[in-house]
């Protein structure tokens, strides 16, 4: 009776495990269609400064930080560059040029406009590239050897 | 904002070379273009050996120091009445422009007309943000966005400015401008913003670059050559050699604000 007892306690334990851990996601599965997310569009450079969950929970003290660094003594690392930032994140509109704030689309309000987090860097910074920032960010497609990338970005430097 | 403000000059000297009418079409006047297309070529090289060597021992990650103190030298002999290209170049630069409400545009430079009233002599010069060792801008500011940077550049940092407009009272040059409306696209390189005072930043963007304001590299493309750019405090400079080898003078020197904008001829 004891030598039954003791498994039989440890398959309570695993079912209540299984549970904890799989509930969630059975949840999350029931509610994937219902929840609205932020549709985040693809940044056009290549590696960003830092791994994506860093920059989605810091990007702000970065910003921070090197806004002072800049203004006052005159740094300006490449990679600490809103300017750069805006140039590799820039979303194409129906114009062909990138969108402003202004618009929904825009990579800043995909995700501030979910969270509803009102953000004051553009109303005096610039919210879309000038050309030749764009073109700075612009990855250049040599050497993947396909044709239709190498068309767009042509397409896209000539804006 | 390009029409010259009348404003009297004691200084009771001859006016020499604010000579407008230029004859067209000579032989002399092509000799002097090409002269000028070779200063203009030549130009942006100079300046950067001028200050190439400070731009240069400043590396990516050193902040800017006081070893540094950039300065214009303006030779009003040399400043043509009724140019504005230094005006024009700032206004694209930095995305400031004329918005059909004169009173409160932003204006980062001007082009001053001196008359003096004993012999009618006049002398036009650009004036902008002087860029004083000793700037009343940044006492009067109570929040610390009026500032010096440590090689002599004053700026506004927006990012502390609450458009009080004490500074723009304070300024003794009239330099400073208040963002009155809502404004969009402006240039990466320039924010600019509603609510918040601004004034040339000697082309700050540019010189942390290594280059000339854009101002001096338009004077120099018109070929005038009025307006010389670099670090005052490096002997071998070529605006300190022009400092030290003949006289200058400051606009409201007796404040004893120290502009590091200086002018011949006036």
């Amino acid at each position: 009776m004891r030598g039954l007892c003791i498994p039989l306690r440890w398959a309570h334990r695993l079912a209540l495990l299984a549970v904890l851990f799989f509930a969630p996601a059975l949840a999350g599965a029931q509610q994937a269609g219902r929840t609205p997310h932020p549709e985040v569009p693809k940044a056009s450079g290549g590696q960003c400064v830092a791994e994506k969950d860093f920059m989605r929970k810091n990007h702000m003290k970065l910003l921070n930080h090197q806004r002072d660094e800049t203004v006052h003594d005159g740094l300006r690392p490449a990679d600490r560059s809103l300017k750069a930032c805006i140039a590799c994140h820039a979303v194409p509109g129906a114009d062909g040029r990138p969108v402003t704030v202004a618009d929904p689309k825009h990579f800043c309000r995909a995700c501030h406009d979910y969270v509803a987090v009102k953000v004051d860097c553009f109303e005096c910074h610039a919210s879309r590239p000038d050309a030749a920032d764009r073109k700075a960010a612009l990855p250049l497609p040599m050497g993947h050897g396909d044709v239709a990338r190498i068309g767009d970005y042509l397409k896209e430097i000539a804006r | 904002m390009t029409a010259p403000s009348q404003a009297s000059c004691q200084c009771g000297k001859p006016s020499g070379g604010c000579a407008s009418a230029r004859p067209q079409g000579t032989r002399r006047d092509f000799l002097k273009d090409a002269a000028g297309f070779a200063s203009a070529t030549l130009a942006p090289g100079v300046t950067l050996m001028a200050f190439g060597d400070t731009a240069q021992a400043r590396a990516p990650n050193e902040k800017v120091s006081a070893k540094t103190r950039w300065g214009m030298l303006i030779d009003t002999t040399k400043c043509a009445d009724g140019c504005t290209a230094c005006v024009t170049a700032c206004s694209t630069e930095n995305g400031w422009k004329d918005t059909g409400h004169p009173e409160t545009d932003a204006q980062w430079i001007r082009k001053v007309t001196l008359r003096n009233p004993r012999n009618g002599a006049t002398r036009a010069l650009p004036v902008m943000c002087q860029h004083c060792a000793s700037p009343p801008c940044v006492d009067v500011c109570p929040t610390g966005a009026s500032f010096k940077r440590a090689d002599g550049i004053v700026l506004v940092d927006k990012h502390l400015c609450i458009g009080c407009r004490y500074c723009m009272m304070a300024c003794p040059y009239n330099a400073r401008s208040f963002i009155h409306e809502a404004l969009e696209d402006q240039k990466p390189h320039a924010p600019r913003g509603k609510g918040t005072v601004e004034s040339c930043t000697l082309c700050v963007h540019r010189v942390d670059a290594g280059r000339a304001p854009a101002c001096v590299e338009a004077c120099g493309s018109a070929g005038h050559k009025a307006m010389l750019f670099g670090d005052l405090n490096d002997p071998k400079s070529e605006i300190a050699r022009a400092v030290a080898e003949a006289p200058v003078s400051q606009i409201r020197a007796d404040l004893g604000v120290d502009p590091g904008v200086m002018y011949r001829g006036i």
